[in-house]
């Protein structure tokens, strides 16, 4: 019983607001989880291939991005 | 912002200045999982800083924070330490600031042993004043004041600590943020002149006149010259050009200098210390 | 070495310095040695760690007033002291101090300059240097003794003005003062008052760090490790401690800055007379040289000539009021002053053109004597 990618609740979130659009998280993340949209801030597409590997977080300079679940860092 | 750190910064402050895909907030990060890891009480810990783009990281750290003159800030923390060595002081610095202007401030900071964890952001280059080459950028570099190419040798600035007298040097970088935060975390726990090279990254001015790419193609390349010592050695001659030893590059203990100084206040109150 | 046996003590100026800054409670020296003033470094070296106080011999002069605000700012009384090439050195971080109200007190035992010049030869070269040695708009607070029991005593007031002012404070004394040596007599503890900076008497939730409570104008200031989690930095900052570049508050925080001293000048400014009341020629002279004007005026006194003299306690903020009023009813206004003419443009200003200036001025190493001084005076009546 697949839930349709938009209606599951995503393990990452984007802060747009703080996000600079520096295309670090979506070149790192490792299952393409997160794209550029348009200002080349991050948007997340695939949330059902999000491995939690807060790979992300971690490099986001801008604190824009929190991962649920995953490794205590 | 997860709510992990959240409590480590002045969130109230964000986002910072820092430019899309600078590193600095990435090492930021890691000094305050250290911190967190070594459990730290916030309110006794001081975040001292020079001038330059890395050196505007305390106004963002939720601690006494004390943000000072271009090279000095190992002076000043030296001063906050001694007055007050019950504080854990830390010293966020970048390569121009801590190497050039602030050189004799290093040699003599790490001579003394002074308990203080330094971390220099370097992005072989002078960020806040627009791109101006600094000593540890690369011979050849391209910089707003070398539009020839450097031709100036470059510091390592870990050999420079060491051989100054710091007890603890280490090397990590902006892309290996686990190793990067353990090793601030081992400086913390030396009682000493802790010195961490953190490799960082200005797309800006550095990556962009040198052709490396964006700000993950920069964070990349890390990933693919830095190496740990053991894994150096286990590599091939022929591919050992060019890379960069990270971890703990050197540990021994030395007498502290402010527990030095407690023994010559005994003294002098007339103990036999 | 207890405090009894030090009561009335013969001393030199450089040592009654240190002793001053241990009564006002100082307990943390940073410096690098240099002629005139290293006997402040070697004897506090030795006194701080007798009251549980701390000293560090730093690698140069800029470093030493590094550490001095950084020791300031955990609550420490701090002090360093240094003669002109040192004091040049330290200009950089005494704006730092300046524009983070960071209390510290900074000695400067005055040679011959400019650069190396003489370094055991006395001056009073750097008056001026102390006003504008460092960039940009600032207040300033310097005293200035003629005496080795002064040069204790103001050492006291320059502690005591720090904390009330949150300032840097110099206190400037020529190579003759530091090394003269003379009787003094030690106060008790407690007979001179000590001042300590006011802290804050809210909690860290609303403690803003550069904001006055009070008309006093002086923010209450935290010690790091208090708690409070506060910012420095020496860039203008807003009343949060944090920077900006809105024009109306980088305006109101340089203006507060000087508010908070010259709205209170009558606290400040401190000079002392003699025969000044029907006096027809007005000597003024500070540090050594006002040794000898006071010799001059009592000489010329005793000749029947109407002499008066006006000596500077506080160079910085100047006594151009009491200059004014004396000059008013003068002759003839002389200004004596180791150098090539410095404090004499302070006072053309503060006389107002009421009277012509005078100068009896000298930079070759040796002291002005009673006789130049008196010789001037015939000279110009
Ligand atoms: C005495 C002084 N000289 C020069 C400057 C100008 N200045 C500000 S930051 C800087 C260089 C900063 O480079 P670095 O320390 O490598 O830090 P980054 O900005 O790259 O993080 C310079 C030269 C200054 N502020 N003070
Ligand atoms: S790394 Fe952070 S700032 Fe950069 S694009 Fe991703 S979310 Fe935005
Ligand atoms: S947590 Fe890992 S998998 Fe998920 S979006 Fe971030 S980098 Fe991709
Ligand atoms: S100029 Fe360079 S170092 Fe400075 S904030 Fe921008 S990217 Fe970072």
């Amino acid at each position: 019983m697949a839930i349709p990618a938009e209606q599951l609740k995503s393990p990452v979130t984007v802060n747009l607001a703080w996000c600079k659009g520096c295309g670090i998280c979506y070149s790192l993340c490792p299952t393409k989880v997160l794209i550029g949209n348009e200002l080349s801030k991050a948007v997340v597409a695939h949330p059902e291939l999000c491995t939690s590997c807060r790979v992300c977080e971690a490099h986001c300079p801008d604190y824009a991005i929190t991962v649920e679940g995953g490794p205590k860092r | 912002m997860n709510p992990e750190i959240a409590q480590y910064y002045r969130v109230n402050k964000l986002p910072h200045i820092w430019c899309p895909g600078c590193s600095n907030g990435i090492v930021v990060r890691s000094i305050v999982e250290a911190i967190d890891k070594a459990g730290l009480d916030q309110d006794k810990t001081v975040i001292v800083s020079g001038i330059g783009c890395s050196s505007r990281a305390p106004g963002y750290m939720n601690f006494d924070t004390l943000h000072t003159t271009h090279g000095r800030a190992l002076a000043f923390a030296t001063g906050v330490k001694l007055a007050k060595p019950e504080l854990n002081v830390f010293v966020i610095t970048g390569d121009g600031d801590c190497t050039a202007i602030g050189g004799n401030h290093f040699i003599h900071a790490a001579r003394r042993n002074i308990d203080l964890n330094v971390i220099l952001f370097n992005n072989n280059i002078y960020g806040m004043t627009g791109g101006q080459y600094s000593p540890t950028s690369p011979t050849g570099t391209k910089a707003t004041t070398a539009v020839y190419g450097n031709i100036e040798r470059s510091f390592d600035s870990c050999k420079l600590a060491q051989t100054a007298g710091a007890s603890y040097v280490a090397r990590g970088n902006a892309f290996n943020t686990r190793q990067l935060t353990d090793i601030i975390l081992k400086g913390i726990e030396n009682p000493g002149f802790s010195f961490i090279e953190a490799l960082s990254s200005c797309p800006v001015y550095y990556g962009r006149r040198n052709k490396k790419g964006g700000p993950a193609d920069m964070l990349k390349w890390q990933r693919d010259v830095c190496v740990t010592q053991a894994a150096y050695d286990r590599l091939p001659e022929e591919k050992r050009a060019g890379k960069i030893i990270t971890g703990v590059l050197h540990h021994e203990p030395q007498p502290e200098y402010t527990a030095e100084y407690a023994k010559i206040i005994e003294k002098a109150q007339g103990g036999n210390g | 070495m207890s405090v009894t046996s030090l009561k009335a003590k013969l001393m030199q100026g450089n040592q009654a310095c240190a002793e001053g800054a241990i009564y006002a409670g100082a307990s943390f020296y940073a410096g690098y040695p240099i002629t005139p003033s290293t006997e402040i470094a070697e004897i506090l070296s030795e006194r701080l760690p007798q009251v549980g106080g701390r000293f560090i011999q730093m690698e140069d002069e800029i470093a030493s007033m590094a550490a001095v605000i950084g020791a300031s700012v955990t609550g420490a009384k701090a002090m360093t002291a240094t003669s002109g090439p040192g004091f040049s050195l330290k200009q950089e971080n005494i704006g730092h101090a300046m524009i983070t109200e960071v209390p510290c007190v900074i000695a400067n035992v005055m040679r011959l300059g400019p650069s190396t010049g003489g370094p055991t030869s006395p001056a009073q070269g750097d008056v001026m240097q102390a006003r504008w040695g460092t960039h940009g708009d600032h207040p300033v607070i310097t005293l200035c003794p003629n005496s080795v029991q002064e040069c204790f005593e103001l050492t006291v007031k320059a502690f005591n003005m720090a904390e009330r002012f949150r300032t840097p404070v110099f206190i400037m004394f020529d190579e003759i003062i530091g090394h003269m040596r003379e009787r003094v007599v030690l106060p008790e503890p407690g007979q001179i008052p000590v001042v300590n900076r006011k802290k804050p008497e809210v909690g860290p939730e609303s403690y803003k760090a550069y904001e006055p409570v009070d008309e006093t104008l002086v923010p209450p200031m935290a010690s790091f490790g208090d708690g409070y989690r506060y910012h420095v930095t020496g860039l203008t900052h807003d009343e949060t401690g944090f920077a900006t570049t809105k024009p109306e508050k980088m305006a109101a925080h340089l203006q507060r800055l000087h508010d908070k001293i010259n709205n209170f000048l009558p606290e400040v400014v401190d000079y002392e007379e003699q025969s000044i009341e029907d006096a027809e020629v007005v000597l003024l002279a500070y540090g050594s040289v006002a040794r000898a004007a006071s010799r001059a005026v009592k000489d010329a006194r005793a000749a029947g000539l109407k002499v008066g003299l006006i000596r500077p306690i506080t160079l910085w903020p100047f006594p151009g009021e009491a200059v004014k009023k004396a000059a008013a009813k003068a002759k003839a206004v002389i200004v004596a002053e180791m150098n090539l003419g410095q404090i004499i443009n302070e006072v053309r200003v503060a006389v107002e053109g009421q009277a012509p200036v005078y100068g009896v001025l000298r930079a070759d190493g040796e002291p002005i004597s009673p006789t130049e001084i008196l010789a001037k005076i015939k000279e110009v009546l």
